[in-house]
């Protein structure tokens, strides 16, 4: 039987407010343990929540980035359960009327087509604290300082069809929000992670499977291997004789398998009600217009613009806009260059290669944007071959110049194009292999010019990659008679 | 409208409560009653009434962006019953 998969994604992304959403304590990560822990994230009695405004922008900013209807007076909730990292016993989230109404989220997939993804509503609510389990001689120990970081939980319908296709909508997420700087997007510090909800159904089927959930995911990969393999399990399942349970799974990397967390039946009781202690978060128009006027251009529209003012193929402009700061540093290389398609190929080619191996984000690139740009005019100007040009980039990253040109002058590395100096190289070339010229002077046109490749490649050799080969096939021409 | 024990019992770990056995009957009893004020209250024809989040007529006030909490461990934690490393102890949980 043919299978379909059918995904729904809970993306939990932390807002990067100096403060929590609730009390005055810094959000500054790295702190010593429940140094920034205040009695309102501890929860002491008499203590109350007063609504970090930023926090509020921040969540209607995302909003208006999804096309959503902003919710005009909203409520936020209590969500009651007991765990040691959340002192207050219940979570303060919103439950029916939260701050982002539905939206779209337009999803680009490999092949590059795109689809629109519903956005069911996003919205605020705090972060919990960490529990270390280790450690402690049997104890937990817990530290608050996440305790009451902002968060907006981005709720998606089950439109998502593929593991693949979440991957692009969490990318798409990621984009937005990025863009938009209201979090940094950390996953690997967890500003961004998501819960999948997936199930099974044969296709062609109108209703849905039951679903399980899987917590807590946070990488890119993961979203893919933990969806793939749980997709898989619930078809073997099912093929087996058996029936998907609903009910909450942890992905193991290690393992790359899915298992049920032990939970007692009611755990899911949240009993949620209005927060007494908050009054309803009422938003003036004018407010959400003022925001609208502060809106960045988006990955969307970007790649559109790349594609239009820059004549990029739609594979660079994506690649190219998928982080503001890459498409920031391509739009200051290309400038600087005059050249966009080459400064495009740089920035996708050589210096994300360069940033991959070392592991820095392009923030900290040691090849600035102008000086990418320098490099790549001495390649336009005939100053460098494209092979020489690699080796001025290895030794900006290294930090062995300033400039494209001073490495080039330093090094001696410009390129030979003097007819006089290249001549003789080629007789000394020719003269070095008397049985090839005699092959290609008895040759006809078609082989000849695989063999010129020879005698080129052989005086680039000897040049050490400087000679100009349009001016290395004019002479050789000339000088084999052909 | 009455709860069953079951539903004390489960209403009671929820909320982190120890009742005791002989205790179930009264606090059904007396939940019950609070059930059948809320039957009374739901007669009311509220098909015309915004839901109300909050009984004050008022709205949320907003925080700037700004810290205004000191460092406070050292003495937070003087109520803690147990602290190491910075970190409360509390018994182990694993879900």
């Amino acid at each position: 039987m043919e299978w379909e998969v059918v995904i729904g994604l809970e993306v939990h992304v932390q807002l990067n407010t100096k403060t929590k959403i609730f009390s005055g304590s810094s959000t500054a990560f790295g702190a010593a343990p429940n140094t920034q822990a205040s009695a309102v994230d501890l929860a002491l009695p008499g203590t109350l929540p007063v609504l970090n405004e930023q926090a509020l922008k921040k969540a209607i900013l995302f909003g208006l980035a999804i096309d959503a209807d902003i919710c005009m007076a909203s409520v936020f909730d209590r969500k009651n359960y007991f765990y040691p990292d959340l002192p207050k016993g219940y979570q303060t989230t919103q439950m029916d009327f939260p701050i982002v109404g539905p939206g779209i989220v337009t999803i680009n997939l490999a092949d590059g087509s795109s689809r629109d993804i519903r956005v069911h509503h996003a919205h605020l609510e705090e972060d919990a604290g960490k529990s270390l389990h280790e450690d402690y001689r049997g104890m937990t120990g817990i530290d608050l300082n996440r305790a009451g970081t902002p968060l907006i939980e981005i709720v998606s319908e089950p439109d998502l069809r593929s593991a693949e296709e979440a991957v692009a909508y969490l990318r798409k997420i990621h984009s937005i929000v990025t863009y938009l700087d209201i979090s940094d997007g950390d996953m690997s510090q967890g500003s961004l992670r998501c819960d999948a909800n997936v199930s099974v159904r044969p296709k062609g089927q109108a209703e849905y499977g039951t679903r399980a959930e899987i917590k807590n995911i946070n990488s890119f990969r993961f979203v893919e291997r933990a969806i793939k393999v749980e997709t898989q399990r619930q078809i073997e399942l099912i093929e087996d004789g058996g029936k998907v349970k609903q009910e909450t799974r942890l992905y193991d990397s290690d393992k790359n398998e899915t298992r049920g967390m032990r939970s007692k039946e009611e755990a899911n009781d949240y009993r949620y009600f209005p927060c007494p202690d908050l009054l309803p978060v009422v938003i003036e128009q004018d407010l959400v217009d003022q925001l609208k006027t502060t809106m960045p251009e988006l990955p969307d529209a970007k790649r559109q613009r790349f594609e239009q003012a820059y004549g990029l193929s739609s594979y660079d402009a994506a690649l190219l806009t998928t982080e503001r700061a890459i498409a920031d540093y391509f739009e200051a290389a290309a400038d600087a260059a005059g050249d966009a398609k080459l400064a495009a190929n740089w920035v996708n080619g050589e210096l994300s290669a360069a940033l991959n191996r070392d592991s820095l984000g392009i923030a900290i690139s040691p090849v600035s944007a102008s000086q990418l740009g320098g490099l790549i005019q001495r390649i336009v100007d005939n100053s460098i071959s494209g092979k020489i040009a690699k080796q001025v980039f290895e030794a900006l990253w290294n930090g062995e110049g300033d400039s494209a040109d001073a490495i080039i002058d330093s090094k001696g590395l410009k390129q030979v194009s003097d007819t006089g100096a290249l001549g003789a190289m080629v007789d000394d070339v020719l003269a070095a292999n008397p049985d090839q010229v005699e092959q290609f002077r008895g040759a006809d046109e078609g082989k000849r010019k695989k063999m010129l490749g020879y005698f080129v490649g052989q005086i680039m050799k000897a040049s050490k990659g400087q000679a100009n080969p349009g001016v290395i096939n004019k002479l050789l021409n000339e000088k084999l008679g052909s | 409208m009455s709860l069953d024990q079951n539903e004390i019992s489960k209403l009671a770990r929820l909320a982190r409560i120890n009742v005791a056995d002989s205790e179930t009957e009264e606090l059904s009893q007396r939940i019950g009653d609070i059930l059948d004020m809320v039957d009374v209250m739901q007669a009311v024809d509220t098909s015309n009434v915004v839901a109300m989040a909050n009984p004050h007529d008022a709205v949320q006030r907003l925080r700037a962006d700004e810290v205004s909490e000191t460092n406070q461990r050292d003495h937070f934690q003087t109520i803690a019953p147990q602290t190491e490393d910075g970190l409360y102890l509390v018994p182990q949980v694993i879900e």
